[in-house]
């Protein structure tokens, strides 16, 4: 069993390794960017780049998406590896491109039963070359009021309050990128990351 | 009898893996305190049911019609929340290099053969004891692509957890690799306790009679969860 610290508290967490270069033929799965149910007429395309300090595209990152559904579950459902298309599982996995650009098929989500958080989905960033993932958020532009009471969007100053925020582009259509690293020359600020505590 | 060797002395500790410089954020990460924001999304997670792997997903010896090349192993262990808790029906992924030391990724370029009847992908649910189990290979060691150093035979795993937050992706080595000192990816946790945390344990007894070689390997999740918090941590 794993051992526990000296003072009987918490069981030492296992630690993180890089993702590494080779999970591609592993860990994407068909149809893993497709959250909503296939033809569903509310489903949005939420897409973008992932970017290095370079203001490079990062061609092997794996992004994951967790989120509430329309009516705020956060219940999920199985089914969120071997999809059948028809059940809204919350979650979603895919891979940058040779461009580095992510899209996902989505239902925008609710914030159900939290009257002063705003409506947003988890991410997960895994890439070769991190030592450990990162976990950011993105939040739709529609929900100005909500961002402004939101537990996370509120205490942060506007400009690092905007690179967790998506862009409309096009109807149906959302833009958020990902910034991994602040670039040297000011072009790009850096998105935040979080740690959960 | 001749005199015994002078133990040899210790490797130099090899230079931390540091990632790729122009990959991790500049800024500290920003603490999120999930006791301020009980209902934070990140809290819960995505569920996996038993349609979500397949028959063979767990034997990665039985994938491809004919038998794969190499040492057959079993790995298995079970996955804990930090208070000790089994993290049941959650989904644990696996990938590996073959016996040869060779992945089948297209971008692999280490020279060693690979494998048509064996791919080094496997996945399972954990059982209501929180216990995963794979049949595979002992996969083999392979040079770092810029060939400064050998990395030791590892298996890469992914983990859920209850919540998004318990999210864990790491890699398994073996016990006893004469090339553990000298690997840059494991001397990236600074932490010798920690280092040792992710070397499994050799388990005799469970490899007989004649059966695959058994390591065991457990693994704690970090991070909170709902659950987690309503128990007042
Ligand atoms: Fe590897």
């Amino acid at each position: 069993m794993p051992d526990t610290d000296d003072r009987g508290g918490p069981l030492a967490a296992t630690p993180a390794q890089t993702i590494g270069p080779f999970f591609g033929h592993a860990l994407p799965v068909p149809d893993g960017g497709r959250i909503a149910p296939e033809g569903h007429p509310d489903a949005v395309t939420v897409h973008g780049l992932v970017r290095d300090g370079a203001g490079a595209p990062v061609p092997d990152a794996l992004l994951e998406f967790w989120q509430a559904g329309p009516d705020g579950g956060l219940a999920g459902a199985p089914g969120s590896l071997r999809r059948d298309g028809a059940v809204f599982t919350g979650f979603g996995r895919v891979p940058t491109d040779a461009g580095g650009h992510y899209a996902v098929r989505t239902l925008r989500p609710a914030a159900a039963g939290r009257s002063n958080a705003a409506p947003h989905l988890a991410v997960c960033v895994h890439a070769r070359g991190l030592l450990h993932h990162l976990f950011t958020r993105v939040y739709f532009p529609e929900h100005t009021a909500a961002h402004a009471t939101d537990p996370l969007l509120a205490q942060l100053p506007e400009e690092r309050a905007r690179t967790l925020l998506a862009h409309p582009d096009g109807p149906g259509r959302y833009r958020f990128d990902v910034q991994l690293q602040q670039s040297a020359d000011g072009a790009f600020e850096e998105t935040v990351f979080l740690a959960f505590r | 009898m001749t005199a015994p060797a002078s133990p040899a002395p210790p490797p130099p500790a090899p230079a931390p893996y540091r990632g790729a410089v122009e990959r991790h954020p500049r800024r500290p990460l920003l603490p999120f305190d999930t006791g301020t924001d009980p209902d934070a999304v990140e809290l819960t997670g995505p569920v996996f049911g038993p349609a979500d792997v397949g028959e063979w997903d767990a034997d990665l010896t039985r994938q491809h019609p004919g038998e794969p090349l190499g040492e057959r192993i079993t790995v298995t262990g079970r996955i804990l929340d930090r208070a000790g808790r089994p993290v049941r029906g959650q989904l644990v992924e696996i990938w590996q290099a073959n016996a040869a030391g060779r992945y089948t990724h297209r971008q692999d370029r280490h020279p060693a053969p690979l494998d048509p009847n064996f791919t080094g992908v496997g996945r399972c649910r954990t059982d209501d004891r929180g216990r995963y189990a794979f049949t595979t290979v002992k996969p083999g060691a392979y040079p770092l692509p810029d060939e400064s150093s050998w990395r030791p035979a590892h298996i890469h795993f992914s983990f859920f957890g209850t919540a998004f937050t318990q999210r864990l992706v790491t890699q398994m080595y073996f016990p006893g690799d004469p090339l553990l000192p000298y690997d840059q990816i494991l001397a990236a946790v600074r932490d010798p306790a920690d280092r040792h945390r992710l070397i499994a344990a050799f388990d005799h007894a469970l490899s007989l009679p004649a059966g695959p070689l058994a390591y065991r390997w457990d693994v704690v999740l970090d991070g909170p969860s709902a659950t987690w918090t309503e128990e007042g941590r």
